[in-house]
């Protein structure tokens, strides 16, 4: 078993790992921070995405070892300090781009850091850069919706209902 | 003007809130104090003499707890199948025992050999690596056809054959229905493949056993869609456990599409071996996992063939399908490819005769089951890509030769046992053509064609059945359960409700849609109704969630209950205000004597319910709180209209999808958003069925799509945005609300549309071939226009 140190959601964490230890299983039976979730075994699914030093990272592709030291984000951590939804989690419930929720963490995640690399990004910047992240329950529509919606760009003309 | 609550407002769903925080609460989350971990040992060969497993090895690695074989299950019941079937002489159904690990032979990949149970996942993990399994290899069945041969390998030797039934719907009609063949003018024969689908909801499955020896009381803690029957079948049939000492809880479920209904040998595992180690014990699979023991779907060989008269009417249909059952009969598997498939088969015509014979199989495969749409898409698939055949060997128009062919009156009995209520197909094809720019497409085409790309129209109809109902029916058709549904309504003292629903939500937005319907009855905010489920020991007895039947049937046990509550309330209200009760009316969460300025606040009634000092108590209870079981007097029959329009490169063979249209009848409807967003995730799915997904086994019973690696599931860049319209509305006329169920429909309807689109490109390029089957990929393509 092997220590590790890192700072999660602003706040130091430590535990005792295997080395082969995931960061997401870290994330989830270590430190109970069980809105990170587990969907494949192959890193296809994305439902596992949290930040690590900023860059959206699939947590399950990583070791916890690995993650020594850095700053990690989750979704525990992605609401305003009030508690309140942050812009992305608002227009992911405005567009209901989520059905089951399963896949939500890693979307809002994985949503997260693209607005940060790309602002206004096009649909189809928005759906090549999920080609990570799988949803069984949307078909993606209003997902990708969300995502153009939460970066301030009006989406009411897309696709009528 | 959109409303902004009750019955037809887009309301917000409040469970978003804790999905969108990681606060959301699925069965993997749930970790009990003491706990230990199973991983199971599953077979890597198809079809084998199971000779033995010697676990003295592995029992000595370390945390080790205890190891479970075959063996320690033999004085436990069978997993059961919850449906029979009758074949066309009469017999039942050939049924194999199921049991919780293999004993004797392993019968398909993945079949769990042996169970350990240790501290951590990982020392159960290498301590499975060290037990010894010694398995001769028997030759493997996999293509149907080739099973029920006399001499194939027998699945099961103890049954007569690989043959589990042969079924003929409706067998009285068979001769009838040969001579209009005889007599017709023109006979469009197509031989397909509908796919085998794996239904991948992104939660794995998950199972956690509890015991507590003090009260002997289990709980297991399941991914389910259906506690109660989930509580029922293993309770009763595999482990003898009387429902009163367990209870089972499906919280927060990552998705289902009919894989989670059926009840699954870890399931059992896992409360028998919690009691067994006197400790929690949690399961929770892996993606692979889940590849090679959830049920899979469709896997049917078909041929259909059309008899029409000289003036192109539709006179007799007969089809013939081979259905996989898999290895075992999974929990409905016998019903999929025959009452939710034979009685779907006359689609939107008005076809007078029809014919339907079914053969189920026994292969050396994962077992099949529901998956989204269960039947209905194989009949919608087989059905109107025939339409669309018929319609180019005539040389006719296919949207024309649809709505000539129409059921245009209702109720409509047709000759395959079911009564269609409502609809209106031509509106909903109407409907489709405009919401499709039909108009414009030739000029996209022209565009495609400037590019050096092909481009294709395609469209189908679709019929659905949801809600499946009566029960007494279905017990004649086979059914080992009731098909009702339940709900009891708890008025609490401030006026505030709690609805427990026998139904379950796993993405259907229940928390949200139910507490609307409630909200327009008393005529209070939807905030004061909260939905609880998922829990046998706190909701009625239910059947579950699955065939779009949530709101059609749960939804109108919750009506049902509502209007007793009101019924009390009125009572209760008539005291207060000294008025006959037949005066009092119920408006804006008040009543009020009718005539008069005379009123009584909602949250007055409810309160003097439960502190009775001025109350009737000599002709009423106290309390405010009811339950109603609502059988259903028919299925619901939603239907539509869809388009798809596709480009083909014809230097590749790739196809994409440009633009898809989808027009809706489903009745009356409580929350457009949430029904619109159920639409997008069905098509999602049909366009995956169409062009990606494919579970695929080699002649050995190997599994060769076995991950995300292999098994190719739709991205968002593999999907458009869709244009969804549900404003054609012919309310069902048998259940309280008029609705009749959204969930399938997107499913059942999108994948005939794509390949009719494939194969319209494919002839603008030149090549008329026919047929192509699913999934339609660009290897397909490019031999097919280069064959």
């Amino acid at each position: 078993m092997t220590q590790v140190k890192m700072t999660v959601n602003g706040k130091p964490a430590s535990g005792e790992v295997e080395g082969r230890t995931l960061l997401a299983s870290f994330l989830r039976e270590n430190l109970n921070l069980t809105g990170t979730h587990v969907g494949c075994d192959t890193s296809q699914c994305g439902a596992c995405v949290v930040h690590v030093d900023g860059e959206a990272v699939k947590a399950c592709t990583m070791l916890a070892v690995e993650a020594e030291g850095a700053d990690v984000k989750t979704i525990e951590a992605m609401a305003n300090a009030d508690g309140s939804l942050s812009v992305i989690q608002q227009a992911f419930q405005d567009h209901h781009g989520l059905q089951c929720g399963f896949c939500t963490p890693g979307m809002v995640m994985s949503a997260s850091a693209l607005l940060k690399d790309n602002p206004k990004p096009t649909e189809d910047e928005v759906r090549h850069y999920l080609d990570g992240n799988i949803c069984r329950c949307t078909g993606y529509h209003n997902i990708v919706k969300a995502i153009m919606a939460a970066s301030g760009q009006d989406v009411s003309a897309l696709a009528a209902e | 003007m959109p409303k902004d609550g009750g019955i037809g407002a887009s309301s917000k769903r409040r469970e978003d809130v804790r999905f969108l925080t990681g606060e959301g609460n699925y069965t993997d989350d749930i970790n009990l104090n003491g706990q230990a971990y199973v991983f199971f040992l599953r077979s890597d060969i198809a079809h084998g003499t199971l000779n033995s497993v010697d676990t003295s090895a592995a029992e000595a690695m370390p945390g080790v707890v205890k190891i479970f074989t075959g063996a320690d299950f033999e004085a436990v019941g069978s997993i059961p199948c919850g449906w029979q079937v009758t074949d066309k002489h009469g017999e039942a159904m050939q049924e194999p025992r199921h049991p919780v690990l293999a004993h004797g032979k392993v019968r398909h990949v993945g079949e769990p050999i042996a169970a350990v149970v240790a501290e951590s996942l990982g020392e159960a993990r290498d301590a499975a690596e060290a037990i010894e399994v010694d398995i001769s290899e028997l030759p493997a069945v996999v293509d149907m056809k080739e099973a029920v041969k006399d001499g194939a390998p027998k699945v099961h030797d103890d049954l007569t054959s690989n043959l589990c039934y042969d079924w003929g719907f409706v067998e009285e009609n068979k001769g009838a229905v040969d001579q209009a063949f005889k007599d017709a003018a023109h006979v469009t024969t197509l031989e397909l493949v509908n796919n085998r689908l794996v239904a991948n909801p992104m939660e794995p499955r998950v199972a956690v056993g509890d015991y507590a020896r003090g009260t002997g009381d289990h709980t297991l803690y399941t991914t389910s869609q259906n506690p109660h029957v989930i509580r029922l079948l293993m309770g009763a049939f595999v482990l003898g456990i009387p429902e009163h000492k367990l209870r089972v809880v499906a919280p927060d479920v990552g998705g289902g599409f009919g894989t989670k209904i059926f009840h699954y040998q870890e399931e059992a595992f896992c409360t028998f071996a919690a009691k067994a180690c006197n400790r929690p014990v949690k399961w929770t699979s892996s993606r692979s996992e889940a590849f090679m023991s959830d049920a899979h779907g469709r896997d049917h060989v078909t041929k259909i063939q059309m008899a029409l008269d000289a003036d192109n009417n539709f006179t007799a249909l007969r089809t013939d399908t081979y259905a996989n059952m898999g290895a075992y009969l999974s929990t409905f598997a016998p019903s999929v490819p025959t009452w939710l498939h034979g009685t779907l088969m006359a689609g939107n015509y008005k076809t007078p005769l029809i014919y339907v014979n079914v053969k189920a199989v026994f292969t050396n495969t994962v077992p099949v089951d529901a998956y989204r749409g269960a039947g209905r898409p194989e009949a919608t698939y087989q059905l109107e890509r025939l339409v669309d055949k018929c319609a180019h060997e005539l040389g006719v128009d296919p949207i024309a030769l649809r709505r000539q062919n129409f059921i245009t009156e209702f109720p409509y009995a047709t000759p395959v046992a079911v009564e269609y209520d409502t609809g209106d197909y031509v509106a909903t094809m109407d409907k489709l053509e405009e919401i499709s720019d039909m108009a414009g497409f030739n000029a996209r085409r022209a565009a495609s064609e400037a590019k050096g790309k092909l481009r294709g129209f395609g469209v189908n109809c679709y019929i659905e059945a949801c809600g499946i109902a009566p029960s007494n029916l279905v017990g004649q058709l086979g059914a080992r359960a009731g098909l009702y549904e339940s709900a009891t309504v708890r008025v609490n003292a401030t006026g505030g409700l709690v609805v427990m629903t026998g139904s379950h939500s796993h993405g259907q937005g229940h928390e949200t849609a139910f507490p609307q319907v409630i909200a327009e009855m008393i005529g209070i905010p939807e905030e004061m109704v909260e939905i609880v489920h998922g829990d046998t020991a706190n909701t009625p007895m239910g059947m579950g969630t699955y065939g779009s039947r949530s709101l059609a049937v749960g939804g109108s046990a919750m009506v049902r209950a509502t209007e007793k509550i009101i019924a009390k309330a009125k009572k209760i209200a008539s005291h207060l205000l000294e008025a006959s009760e037949g005066d009092i009316e119920l408006k804006d969460g008040a009543f009020s004597v009718a005539g008069t300025d005379k009123s009584v606040a909602w949250g007055d009634v409810t309160l003097a319910a439960y502190v009775p000092h001025n109350y009737p108590l000599e002709d009423i209870e106290p309390g405010l709180e009811e339950t109603a079981f609502y059988d259903p007097a028919n299925f619901t029959y939603p239907s539509g209209a869809y388009a798809c329009e596709v480009e083909l490169d014809p230097e590749t063979g790739q196809v994409t999808i440009e633009r898809f249209a989808a027009a809706d009848d489903f009745g009356n409807i409580v929350n457009p958003m949430i029904v619109t967003g159920q639409v997008h995730g069905g098509l999602a799915q049909g366009i995956g069925q169409a062009l990606m997904e494919n579970c695929t086994y080699d002649s050995d019973g190997q599994l060769l799509s076995a991950s995300y690696m292999d098994y190719a599931i739709p991205r968002a860049s593999d999907l458009p945005f869709y244009t969804v319209d549900h404003s054609c509305q012919t309310p069902c006329t048998h259940n309280p609300l008029g609705v009749k169920g959204c969930g399938e429909a997107g499913a059942i309807g999108s994948p005939p549309a794509v390949v009719n689109a494939v194969l319209d490109a494919m002839r603008s390029g030149g090549k008329d071939v026919g047929h192509i089957d699913m999934p339609v990929t660009p290897a397909r393509v490019w031999a097919a226009m280069n064959g």
